[in-house]
């Protein structure tokens, strides 16, 4: 083989059908640890050799093609003069995105398997767990190593395969199996848009490869029209996939999912993944602009609106959740103005701090015994002292102080937005960094500070947790501290590495700022993130969470509003599921009535013409049959009549006879 | 000579009375009386014009007759008295088996 990088989904692949069909009976809980984290690791080695490949490559592609996959040679389509044969190839592509991708896929990934070790210590299914968990690093990376749509499809497809079991792990319980549905079912509808976005390109292009499709584009091949149809029908698939507006609701539901799952799948990896193939996309997306103004404004938005909701959650995942949901909006914030390497930037710290604080608030879980309401915690930094650091230190870098990861590219993102012109996203995302600063140390201080709230069962149990959990915790709580300075701006020294590391995928893109006004936009954000903080120690630390609560009092309808979720999830069921169930139930009447009816209506016509059928046969058929051997019986009964039995009679009939014929002799004797 | 006329009257009369006694009467020893009467009023004929012709032909027919109708008697008797002992009756009345 002429390259490694086909390697490297290839280990999880393996330890899928170790795990997955001899695990689950046969090895120890030990061997299938084991097996499940050497090959992700495996895998990550085989990242980072394809990550210094393409280096050394200076950022070309490396492209290599499995087999043909859909050899539909006979399909002839697209463009009519060029006459475009159609196949689709098993291809794989390797470029700076792909390696960015792969990295933050495999070494995040196998943080949160060695975690998993120790969180899941005490589960029985064990085996299931790290195939799944296996199963979906495989997907993932196919989906981010794709060469082409449909490639990039099958990891797609398998990456909400995987959430969808993973959620619902635990699936005896009621609320983690319907939440595994409903994620899978909310997917679908992005599937759709995916899939439409998918066929336009095919119909009109005749190509689903990334190179094909960008040189198509090149070449003036795609009407504008179409380009923007299909951005957008791609960009639904996004917005499934990555919980943004509209198809958001499933994310906080997910949260049913074991943490380390939700922190893997639901922040790190998966829900990130709409992002990428935004960034896969940017060329459709950039030719298009109308397009890209949707992402920056959905995103933007999605921004602003999910981080209001996390103000009032109780839950510890959920305001995690909201969070997740939040910083996505900031990543396509980052791709809708074109800055499509800050988009990814964002993409790879949130990686780390994200599924960082996931993990840290599982071992606050883990700890307190499975409690996961922040009503009934307070004052933890004594006892988990390790959980508490990392926690802040995951907490600093989503708020976006500096020298942080988040901070780099959070600022980013803004400095570009507030560049392309686009002041209405700009001033979004810096009230989204303002909310997400607050909510984020709404969530410190209630369950590290203040009294302790615990109940009894959880305090009897409290602990910190094993090394095997606090280690990869202190690793991504390095990385969410140092994982910003590779994309460190040029006006504070940088070279902004990550971003030129990336422009062959993404184009170069510089924010067209007057360095002061740089630093002047960065001490802004900086500033709105410190009042966040400084508003929530005010709030929930100084003053107990009465302004909190004398707030709710005062407006009680705007909080029921945030806690029901502005009643989406309520509109979605009455809109969806009810129209569904409508549908179902006019459908199921249509049924019976109609369709029924018409098999009953034939058997009854059967019933009536077989009833006629019998009434010609007694009547007609037996009649004539009857009427003649009764017809035969009147004869007989009134010739019967002549056999008198008396011999005179006869006698007399004897003489008659002769008399008569003697009459004829003598009449015609001539 | 006997003219033929009446011979031929005579056959008549016989042939007559045993017609009447065949149609008439109710007795079955009677009607098988009145079948010989109709035989011998045939004789009368037949013997008669083998007179009047001086032909035998008619003389050996009427010989023939009379063996049949000795046979014939012997059987019709034998039946007759069979027939008593079932039903110990000769009235025609009564005789009616055949009845339709």
């Amino acid at each position: 083989m002429k390259h490694v990088f086909p390697l490297i989904p290839l280990f999880p692949l393996l330890g899928v059908l170790l795990n997955g069909l001899l695990g689950i009976r046969y090895f120890s809980k030990r061997w299938v640890h084991s097996i499940a984290v050497a090959a992700v690791a495996a895998s990550f080695v085989a990242s980072v050799a394809g990550f210094l490949a393409v280096r050394a490559a200076g950022g070309a592609a490396l492209i290599t093609s499995l087999f043909t996959w859909i050899p539909a040679d006979w399909l002839m389509l697209g463009n009519h003069q060029s006459g475009t044969l159609f196949a689709i190839d098993f291809s794989l592509r390797f470029d700076p995105l792909t390696a960015v991708m792969t990295l933050v896929v495999t070494g995040v990934g196998l943080l949160i398997h060695i975690y998993s070790i120790g969180y899941m210590a005490e589960d029985s299914s064990t085996a299931r767990y790290f195939t799944y968990l296996n199963l979906f690093t495989f997907a993932m990376l196919v989906l981010v190593m794709g060469g082409n749509l449909a490639v990039m499809f099958i990891g797609w497809e398998g990456v909400g395969l995987c959430s969808y079991l993973l959620i619902g792990f635990w699936f005896t319980r009621d609320a983690a199996a319907n939440a595994g549905k409903k994620a899978f079912i909310t997917n679908r509808v992005g599937d759709f848009g995916f899939l439409l976005g998918t066929g336009l390109l095919i119909a009109t292009l005749g190509t689903v490869d990334f190179a094909a499709i960008e040189r198509a584009i090149g070449a003036g091949l795609l009407p504008h029209g179409l380009a923007t149809a299909a951005a957008l029908l791609l960009f639904l698939g996004a917005t499934g996939k990555s919980a943004q507006i509209p198809l958001y609701t499933w994310l906080p539901d997910a949260m049913e999912g074991p943490t380390p799952v939700s922190s893997l799948i639901h922040a790190a990896t998966m829900v990130t993944g709409g992002v990428y193939m935004v960034a896969r996309m940017n060329v459709l997306f950039s030719f298009s602009g109308t397009a890209l103004t949707v992402v920056a404004v959905v995103g933007a938005l999605t921004a602003v609106y999910a981080a209001s909701m996390g103000f009032v959650q109780t839950d510890i995942k959920r305001v995690l959740a909201y969070s997740t949901i939040s910083q996505i909006g900031y990543m396509f914030v980052g791709l809708g103005v074109g800055a499509f390497a800050a988009g990814i930037f964002h993409l790879m710290t949130h990686a780390f701090f994200k599924s960082l604080l996931f993990l840290a608030a599982g071992s606050v879980i883990h700890a307190l015994s499975g409690e996961q309401d922040m009503t009934r915690m307070g004052g933890l930094r004594k006892h988990i002292p390790w959980t508490y650091r990392v926690f802040l230190v995951g907490a600093l870098a989503i708020a976006g102080v500096p020298g942080l990861s988040g901070f780099f590219s959070k600022d980013e993102i803004l400095t570009s937005a507030f560049a392309s012109g686009h002041y209405f996203v700009w001033a979004l995302g810096l009230c989204g960094a303002g909310m997400t600063a607050f909510y984020m140390f709404r969530l410190i201080f209630l369950t590290f500070f203040g009294a302790e709230r615990l109940t009894p069962g959880a305090r009897h149990h409290l602990h910190e947790s094993p090394k095997v959990m606090i280690v990869p915790l202190q690793v991504l709580a390095g990385l969410a501290i140092a994982g910003g300075w590779v994309g460190l701006p040029k006006v504070l020294g940088g070279g902004n590495w990550f971003g030129r590391f990336l422009a062959p995928v993404t184009g170069h893109h510089e924010a067209a700022v007057a360095p002061a006004q740089e630093l002047m936009l960065m001490a802004l954000s900086v500033g709105v993130a410190l009042a966040g903080i400084a508003l929530a120690y005010l709030v929930y630390l100084r003053w107990q969470g009465r302004p909190a609560r004398w707030l709710a009092g005062k407006f009680s309808a705007g909080t029921r509003i945030l806690q029901n979720k502005y009643y989406v999830d309520d509109l979605y069921n009455i809109l969806v599921v009810g129209g569904t169930k409508l549908t179902g139930l006019f459908l199921g009447h249509f049924d019976r009535k109609v369709v029924d009816g018409a098999v009953n209506g034939a058997a009854w016509a059967g019933r009536q013409i077989s009833r006629a059928s019998i009434a010609v046969d007694t009547h007609v058929v037996d009649g004539s049959v009857n009427g003649l051997g009764r017809l035969n019986q009147a004869c007989g009964r009134g010739l019967r009549r002549l056999q008198t039995g008396t011999i005179y009679t006869y006698a007399l009939g004897v003489v008659i006879g002769l008399v008569v014929l003697v009459s004829l002799v003598w009449t015609f004797k001539e | 000579m006997i003219p033929i006329e009446a011979v031929l009257a005579l056959g008549i009369v016989l042939f007559a009375i045993g017609l009447i006694g065949v149609l008439a009467r109710k007795n079955l020893i009677v009607i098988l009386m009145a079948l010989e009467l109709l035989l011998n009023g045939v004789n009368v004929v037949l013997v008669g014009f083998a007179l009047r012709w001086g032909n035998t032909t008619g003389q050996v027919f009427a010989l023939f007759v009379v063996m049949i109708a000795v046979a014939e008697a012997a059987v019709g008797f034998a039946l007759m008295l069979s027939y008593f002992r079932h039903r110990e009756t000769y009235s025609l009345d009564e005789i009616n088996d055949l009845k339709g």
